[in-house]
């Protein structure tokens, strides 16, 4: 079987394999964003008690492996009486794991906004909420756009973990395809190529674009 | 203009100090930074305070704005304790609210300027009177123009921050500031950071702030030509204690301790 008949053959699966994982890692990235935003900003809070809910989430979920995790979520977490369907179990799993390391890049961007911007803000006696909202974040956005374009792709190749448990994604489907064919070379090299597609030729030009946008606002186009 | 309070306005009488210090001393561990300093500005006063590096000078500014905690004595500001209120017959520590009250009386601008880089000339003086204020963009955006207009930045109102020069910078920094319409003005070495082809243009926003405004002024600066021409009063900073202060003429003219002559004359020399 030459490797167009195997396209033309097992395409079609590819193809909703490859939006399976495309819907997995948007959604993911979404919680991963908000969960490092809310994670950051409280690991820099002036209470003990919220900053140690934070450590504690990061140290979990950076210090163990996401597939422990995935199946934490999965298999555990019923028996607490928390059931989620696979789809979510995956992308909520993926998510929290990223949200974690996002954390730290959220932290560390807040963190290298010159010191002048929060004296200036509080010189104009802005509220600590609106100093963080109105001065500060834009411009930590800017900062740790170039490292959110790595840890999205670290995301996208993570979400392959959730074949696992049964997600009909790209990797479940070129292990099923492998499975029934023994196609090994044509179905895991389709799959290599096409993770490697989507980031390289769609998370890192988004990302890019991101950049330029983020730098007109800055008028340094 | 005379050291003497030109008017009465708001809730202080003629005879209260539009700020005051009394014994505040600030230090880092063993340092002392300043050792129980006081000093009152009288309203409409512009106090310029020259001094070596590591005499508390800028320390006074940023202790009057609240970035920095005072470790004794108490700020007044407009007759009111800054980072104290009265309790019980007692200063206990302001509450936020307080804080927040006291700040919007005082207005400062500093020696990187510190305007928001994501924002333009007019966003960064609008941003304070929408965001903090509560006025309409319309209102809000009418005194920022005519603020920009006075600083003579209104044709790049439109300009982010990086495409303007330190000088630019700086004058819409103060604009930013003056929008808030603050009671008392600080200034922290606004030209230390500027080539000197610029300086010009800032000074002579200040000067005109001094002419046309009734503003109460403080300004730590190392331009000696310039304090001595606007000051009404000038006070010489060495190691956290006011060692002589008087009439721009006095001290430039006559300093009447040793020190205040040494330092002068090694600026002099410097320039």
């Amino acid at each position: 079987m030459s490797y167009l008949e195997f396209l033309g053959q097992y395409g079609d699966r590819i193809l909703s394999g490859t939006l399976v994982t495309i819907l997995l890692t948007v959604l993911a990235s979404m919680l991963a964003m908000a969960i490092a935003l809310a994670a950051g900003l409280m690991r820099m809070a002036r209470s003990p008690i919220v900053r140690g809910v934070a450590v504690v989430y990061i140290e979990i979920f950076r210090g163990t492996s996401l597939l422990v995790q995935l199946y934490w979520i999965f298999f555990v977490l019923p028996l607490f009486g928390i059931t989620l369907e696979k789809f979510t179990a995956g992308f909520v799993a993926v998510g929290m794991n990223l949200g974690a390391y996002g954390a730290e890049l959220v932290r560390g961007a807040i963190l290298s906004v010159p010191r002048g911007q929060w004296e200036a803000a509080l010189a104009l006696n802005m509220s600590p909420a609106k100093r963080m909202v109105r001065v500060i974040l834009p411009q930590a956005v800017v900062i740790m756009l170039p490292s959110w374009g790595n840890l999205l792709i670290e995301l996208l190749k993570g979400t392959a973990l959730v074949a696992l448990i049964a997600v009909t994604d790209l990797m479940f489907q070129v292990k099923q395809i492998n499975g029934t064919t023994f196609l090994s070379a044509e179905a895991f090299g389709t799959a290599l190529i096409v993770y490697y597609v989507l980031a390289r030729f769609m998370i890192t030009p988004f990302m890019r674009w991101l950049e330029r946008v983020m730098q007109r606002r800055l008028g340094r186009a | 203009m005379t050291n003497e309070p030109l008017q009465e306005t708001g809730a202080a009488d003629a005879a209260t100090p539009m700020v005051s210090f009394r014994k505040v001393t600030k230090s880092y561990g063993r340092l002392v930074v300043l050792d129980s300093l006081d000093l009152d500005v009288a309203e409409g006063e512009m106090v310029s305070i020259i001094g070596p590096s590591g005499s508390g000078k800028t320390t006074v500014l940023r202790m009057l704005m609240t970035l920095e905690t005072i470790n004794g004595g108490v700020i007044y500001v407009d007759g009111q304790p800054l980072t104290h209120m009265p309790k019980g017959g007692q200063l206990v520590p302001a509450s936020d609210r307080h804080l927040r009250q006291m700040r919007s009386k005082i207005g400062m601008c500093f020696q990187h300027f510190n305007l928001f880089p994501h924002m333009t000339a007019l966003e960064n003086c609008m941003e304070g009177p929408v965001h903090v204020l509560g006025l309409s963009k319309a209102e809000a955006r009418e005194r920022s123009e005519q603020l920009l207009e006075m600083v003579g930045m209104a044709d790049k109102r439109n300009q982010h921050p990086s495409r303007l020069s330190g000088g630019q910078q700086q004058r819409v920094a103060i604009a930013r500031a003056l929008a808030m319409r603050p009671k008392v003005m600080l200034f922290d070495e606004v030209t230390s950071a500027l080539d000197p082809e610029v300086i010009g243009e800032v000074t002579n926003v200040i000067r005109k702030l001094v002419s046309e405004h009734h503003l109460t002024m403080l300004m730590v600066t190392h331009q000696m030509g310039f304090a001595k021409d606007i000051s009404d009063r000038v006070c010489f900073f060495y190691g956290g204690r006011i060692e002589e202060q008087g009439t721009p003429e006095q001290i430039f003219g006559n300093p009447r301790r040793e020190r205040t002559r040494q330092f002068l004359s090694a600026v002099k020399e410097a320039v």
